[in-house]
């Protein structure tokens, strides 16, 4: 078990800079996960701490060890890739004991982790068959065991479930979050998948273009982005976002609509500022109809008209219009809405967010 | 007659048309060898009999008595010729699949200047004619001194088909997932073992049929062999078929049981190594 600390960490192809200079702390036994859009750096990131591709610039150490120049097999890690790399001409046994057989461990020893390991993750009775014999989440198994033979300071997951179906990936995502407990290891996880990033991790890692935009525990990003694109990018349905002017104690939007502004935000910003406002769909709701907060300070209530609902059984996506365009809010124990029905909505302005529309940041003092 | 009779009547109808159609266009195929095999058994007379004799009346082995009696009985050093042959074909294919691994791997997995030009100069060697290179290559051979030696052959051969094997190569290791070796690198291996581990037992197929292709061409290539070759030093099978033709007569017959000896080796060779051709071996690598 290791720490993982990026000092500065560069990855550049020829003029191209993919990462620039990220610093990252991960404590020893911590589950961290690397999430963002496509290209935003996070697998480059991933195989430059494997040690599968160079680093252009800045220190990879792995407890307490600087690992810039060694390979990949001097850095006693493991990695479960996207596409889980079994070797097609080897038995589930021989893929699982391959580590060990190419450090020369002895029979019996091979034998003993190989047993071990199979014993975790339910592969006992798949020991014989080759890989083109597995289903997709079999394989998935295999692979992750192979990671655990090595019993390695540190795991590295590679989207490892983005290519099972959705039910698998659940059921696996409860596996991984189970071996996690029972090995105790450091984890870095590379996903695009915010779910598995929110429900696995002990720490998330935001990347947006190369840089880290955030990071923080799962209850951090979500109830307290830093940025926009945080705020954004974690929640699902996704945080309304809409630009707006402030103007007399007021947010004044472009169409002429105002509310006002959230009083937490208050001292930090004047008159004429220009902000982004971000309210979750859990914030805003039909009267009687969402979460509250507990502390009613701040409802603004406002009648709006339904343009689409979406049943989800025990609750439904309400999408009302304000401000020219769809705010999307979370009905609990939903009540028959149809469009064109104007709905008494009431939203929480103490849970609201609000940006900077010029650099992106949080306004929050 | 109901519509499931009718269509039963129909698929035997088009099964044996199918089955008439295999025949014959196997027959097209096989009846050379065949008629080789024949002839390599039959007097001359039959052989050249107008209009032919499509069914033997003599069958003897006669001939392929004669041919390994010695010279002055009416034979040919024909052991001589089947080890400069093998000697030749082994070494050059060897050769050939060395470089061919090597260049082939490296066009398929790294990234270097002037990538896509040297592959499209080595595929344009394969354009000019064998035939055109054996007058230049007689002078340089001569002024080298290597004419008539198992290495001037032996540089012909590994020149012809290195091109070939470099372009089969490349395409099978493009096929073995990247992955796969950077997992074995991951689980321990050096990039030397993650090849040899890995990668190879994964393209192998492939190579044993570049492997194949680059041994045929060498074993049944003629028209430079006979330029570059002089005695029982050098000569190599395929160039011992002309010890059959005199100025005024050919011997047919010791000519057809020299080309069956010919092609026993490279039939078993061939026989061998097929079975280890199995395609889809990395299936079950990847997702999928």
């Amino acid at each position: 078990m290791a720490t993982v600390s990026l000092k500065n960490l560069t990855k550049s192809y020829g003029p191209v800079a993919v990462v620039h200079g990220i610093d990252l702390e991960v404590a020893d036994r911590e589950f961290i996960a690397l999430v963002g859009p496509s290209g935003c750096g996070k697998s480059t990131t991933l195989r430059m701490i494997a040690g599968l591709e160079a680093i252009s610039d800045g220190i990879i150490e792995i407890g307490g060890r600087m690992v810039n120049d060694l390979p990949p097999r001097s850095r006693n890690i493991s990695m479960v890739f996207q596409s889980y790399a079994l070797y097609p001409h080897m038995t589930v046994r021989e893929n699982l004991g391959f580590s060990l057989k190419i450090a020369g461990a002895a029979k019996e020893e091979m034998d003993r982790r190989v047993a071990e390991a199979s014993g975790i993750l339910g592969l006992d009775q798949l020991l014989d068959r080759r890989p083109s014999q597995l289903s997709g989440g079999q394989r998935q198994r295999v692979a992750m065991g192979r990671a655990i033979v090595r019993d390695p300071d540190v795991f590295l997951f590679d989207e490892p479930l983005s290519n099972l179906d959705a039910k698998l990936r659940t059921q696996m995502r409860t596996e991984i979050k189970k071996l996690h407990a029972k090995v105790r290891s450091t984890v870095i996880y590379v996903t695009h998948d915010q779910v598995e990033a929110m429900t696995l991790a002990d720490r998330i890692v935001i990347m947006r273009d190369g840089f880290i935009e955030q990071v923080g525990t799962p209850d951090e990003v979500f109830r307290r982005p830093q940025t926009r694109f945080v705020a954004g990018f974690i929640g699902s349905p996704p945080m309304n976002l809409h630009e707006a002017v402030v103007d007399d104690g007021q947010l004044l939007f472009a169409s002429g609509e105002r509310l006002p502004l959230p009083s937490q935000f208050k001292a930090n910003v004047g008159t004429g500022d220009k902000v982004v406002f971000g309210l979750r769909p859990d914030d805003i709701y039909p009267t009687g109809h969402g979460i509250s907060s507990g502390e009613d300070v701040d409802v603004h209530q406002v009648e709006l008209p339904v343009t689409v609902t979406e049943p989800l059984g025990n609750e439904t996506l309400v999408f009302a219009e304000f401000n020219g365009s769809d705010w999307v809010s979370r009905m609990l124990n939903p009540k028959p809405l149809k469009a064109g029905d104007r709905v008494k909505m009431s939203l929480d302005l103490s849970q609201a967010h609000l940006f900077s529309a010029e650099t992106g940041r949080t306004l929050r003092g | 007659m109901d519509q499931n009779s009718l269509h039963r009547v129909g698929n035997k109808a088009l099964g044996i048309v199918h089955g008439i159609g295999l025949f014959l266009a196997m027959l097209v195929i096989c009846l050379p060898g065949i008629w080789i095999v024949l002839s390599s058994l039959r007097p001359t007379v039959e052989i050249m009999a107008k209009p032919p004799v499509w069914i033997p009346q003599q069958l003897s082995l006669d001939a392929y008595v004669a041919m390994f009696s010695g010279v002055g009985q009416g034979g040919i050093p024909v052991l001589d010729y089947f080890r400069n042959s093998l000697i030749i074909s082994v070494t050059s294919t060897v050769i050939a699949i060395v470089i061919g691994m090597a260049g082939g791997y490296a066009f398929a997995r790294y990234r270097f200047r002037a990538k896509s030009a040297m592959f499209l100069g080595l595929m344009l060697t394969r354009t000019v004619p064998g035939i055109a290179l054996s007058l230049p290559l007689f002078f340089v051979f001569a002024r080298l001194g290597i004419i008539d030696t198992h290495f001037g052959l032996i540089l012909v051969y590994v020149a012809l088909n290195v091109p070939f094997t470099v372009w089969l190569i490349d395409g099978f290791f493009r096929q073995v997932p990247k992955d796969l070796a950077e997992a074995a690198q991951i689980d321990g291996c050096t990039r030397w073992q993650a090849f040899w581990q890995v990668e190879f037992p994964l393209a192998g197929p492939g190579i044993a049929s570049a492997g194949i292709f680059a041994f045929l061409t060498s074993w049944n290539e003629f028209a430079l062999a006979s330029q570059l070759t002089r005695s029982i030093n050098s000569k190599t099978l395929p160039v011992g078929l002309l010890d059959y033709t005199a100025e005024f007569t050919i011997d047919w017959r010791g000519m057809c049981a020299l080309a069956v000896v010919m092609v026993i080796p490279a039939l078993t060779l061939t026989f061998i190594v097929q079975k280890h051709l199995v395609g889809g071996l990395t299936s079950g690598a990847v997702k999928g």
